[in-house]
């Protein structure tokens, strides 16, 4: 299932923010809310949530560049995320990885400038006794072969 | 009579297909007019056999795998009629590769619903806790002391000592974490046991908090694994509203309160003290050791954190088995471990065992060596910061100690395993890119040493003055061993040297590497 965010709005981002701010640590929790609403974390937002939680925007800031799950601009419509761990690369990772580039037109950590896929490493699902393996808009995919990463993008350019 | 089937729910069975064939089963019985119900259980961890089906006889469950949604419905009609078909197994219990295994952690992964709290009870679950409600501090930690377990993140510390520096430490609060950060590629024992037998965790860690005098625990789960989120929080929710969490568990005069956070993708969260610094909201930056976590941690208090394995091994030892763990095992490394086999390999899986089953055992015999088919060339044990081992390190036992006299560590018990056509530089690479990618820069030997590392093993490969480079690789890993704040950069070394170590021949030019290998 593609995923559907709301476009940024900071009533909507300050209620967010204050459905969080009573738990003890919540920048993550905050951060995790606000990508999970509107599909990245709106630059607008790191001062609310620095203010709510009494904390310097450098803080802020720090926290949100720290991680590498948080975003800075929304991604593609799609996302889909190949492992590029030891257990996938062992298990010829690699030249899917490759692969999937070439179909894609794009390296990994960029998005198709009609923005309809982006293609990321993800460094381990877990997944490693069924290798390679990869993960479209939250869906999990294992045994990966030629075939499996081809049907795959057939998904996403459709 | 309502046919009972069983269809893991497990992520790594969904990734194969099991929602499908869960589906695909449900429609296909009722177009027959025939009453399944469909149980979504965790994984039995024989992951080439996934999608793994079971169907409740009189004779116990008999296992069909691997069935795809076009094989489904011919299983059904096999199971139907009682006839034959090629994908059967046999009853699961008996299925060799799960027989041969000590399953204490595990019993029930696999078996039960993991979102049934009546079915854990009915599978001898909270035994522990209520017998921990029957006892001292000093009662509990003494079970656990018993047990021999140690740590199983990796680093092997003992477990009952750790618990019992929180009791003695006092403070007006105190914390249990568990660290579910479980980053190592290779590992996926936490994520399948949070998402197969979630209460075992639970009950694991609210002891913990009974033993310490600690009232709130924290799961912190990495974001690559939502299913064990999922699984988590439907537990948590299950055992708050049986009162087996939240204010006096079960009529006890003890309390414990439980929240799942989720990690946001860095690798070094792992580190316990990056860790509690990212459960306090902030960048995962590991603190300096002393003070202890024990006393000083989460929030600046006494806390407890221990990998998922550790505590899921909890419960079993406390309901009386404490003698009975320490009585498996060799050396210093009580009880089992669940082994985690993947990579290029043909069986892979889940195999909990215990300690001193033999390396060449794990790869050649229980994984049945490689999918590809070709020979076995290197294993890497540990994770990404796990010594590459040869085959004529093959004979090395599965202990703690053994594996740290050849270089190398057990680490969180993940074996991956390569074939024939890997170059060991790319990997030595690999190890030092990772390291600067995850490095969380407090420290400069880890820092500034991974990126230079990676630079030097470039030029390597460019057959740029291959013997001095080789010599500044090899002071550059010590400098990182023995100068780095934390196992990141601390345990980088053990991939880069051993790849050095044991595969020199792969570094070099690369055009003379592949006339070595013509």
């Amino acid at each position: 299932m593609m995923p559907v965010y709301e476009p940024w709005n900071a009533a909507r981002g300050a209620e967010i923010i204050a459905g969080h701010s009573h738990l003890e640590g919540a920048t993550l929790v905050i951060l995790h809310a606000l990508q999970e609403a509107f599909g990245y974390v709106p630059e607008p937002a790191v001062p609310m949530i620095a203010l709510a939680l009494n904390l310097s925007r450098a803080e802020v800031h720090g926290v949100f560049t720290f991680y590498h799950d948080f975003r800075r601009e929304p991604a593609g419509r799609h996302v889909l995320k190949l492992c590029r761990a030891e257990a996938c690369q062992a298990a010829g990772g690699d030249a899917l990885a490759t692969r999937a580039e070439a179909r894609l037109g794009i390296t990994i950590g960029n998005t198709t400038a009609d923005e309809r896929v982006t293609l990321e490493p993800i460094y381990c699902l877990g997944l490693c006794a069924t290798a390679p393996s990869a993960m479209l808009d939250g869906r999990v995919v294992g045994r990966l072969d030629e075939a499996r990463i081809d049907a795959l993008i057939a998904e996403v350019l459709r | 009579m309502t046919m009972r089937i069983f269809v893991s729910r497990d992520a790594g069975a969904v990734a194969v297909g099991a929602d499908e064939v869960a589906l695909v089963l449900g429609l296909a019985a009722d177009k027959r007019g025939i009453e399944i119900e469909i149980v979504r259980t965790g994984s039995r961890g024989l992951y080439w056999l996934e999608p793994l089906i079971e169907v409740a006889t009189s004779q116990g469950r008999i296992a069909f795998g691997p069935v795809t949604e076009f094989e489904a419905c011919s299983v059904l009609d096999a199971t139907i009629s009682g006839g034959a078909h090629p994908l059967r197994l046999g009853v699961a219990d008996e299925i060799p590769w799960l027989k041969r295994q000590t399953r204490l952690t595990f019993a029930r992964c696999g078996v039960i619903d993991p979102r049934s709290l009546d079915d854990y009870r009915a599978h001898d679950g909270y035994k522990g806790l209520e017998r921990a409600l029957t006892l001292t501090s000093d009662g509990i930690l003494a079970d656990v002391t018993t047990s021999g377990l140690r740590g199983r993140g990796g680093a092997g510390f003992p477990t009952g000592i750790k618990w019992k520096t929180v009791a003695q430490t006092s403070a007006d609060r105190k914390y249990i974490v568990c660290n579910a950060d479980e980053g190592d590629s290779g590992t996926f024992a936490d994520r399948m046991i949070m998402e197969g037998d979630p209460f075992v965790v639970i009950e694991g860690m609210t002891i913990a908090g009974i033993a310490v005098g600690a009232t709130k625990g924290y799961i912190y789960i990495r974001s690559e694994y939502p299913h064990a989120v999922a699984a988590m929080n439907a537990a948590i929710a299950a055992a708050t509203r049986a009162g087996y969490l939240g204010a006096r568990i079960g009529g006890s005069s003890h309390c414990f309160d439980l929240e799942v956070r989720v990690g946001a993708g860095a690798y070094v969260c792992g580190e316990e003290t990056s860790l509690l610094e990212s459960l306090e909201g902030r960048r995962g930056i590991v603190r300096a050791k002393p003070p202890l976590p024990a006393h000083k941690g989460l929030f600046g208090k006494p806390t407890v954190i221990n990998n998922v394995l550790s505590f899921a091994a909890i419960p079993f030892i406390l309901a009386g088995g404490a003698k009975a763990y320490a009585d498996f095992g060799m050396g210093r490394s009580r009880g089992t471990m669940p082994i985690q086999l993947a990579g290029n390999i043909r069986y892979g899986g889940l195999f909990e065992t215990a300690f001193g089953v033999t390396l060449g055992e794990l790869i050649d015999d229980i994984g049945g060596g490689t999918f590809t088919g070709r020979p076995v060339r290197a294993v890497q044990v540990g994770g990404p910061l796990g010594a590459y081992f040869p085959r004529a390190l093959f004979d090395t036992p599965f202990d703690y100690e053994a594996f740290a006299a050849r270089d190398g560590l057990i680490g969180h018990g993940g074996l991956v395993v390569f074939d024939d056509s890997v170059d060991m530089a790319k990997q030595a690479r690999f190890a030092m890119e990772f390291c600067a990618v995850e490095s969380c820069g407090k420290c400069t030997p880890c820092r500034i040493g991974s990126t230079r590392g990676v630079e030097t093993i470039d030029n390597i490969q460019a057959g740029e003055r291959v013997a001095e480079n080789l010599a500044v690789v090899e002071d550059l890993c010590n400098t990182m061993k023995f100068g780095s704040l934390c196992a990141l950069g601390g345990f980088t070394p053990y991939p880069v040297m051993s790849a050095l170590k044991h595969f020199r021949e792969d570094f070099g030019p690369a055009p003379a590497r592949l006339q070595a290998a013509e």
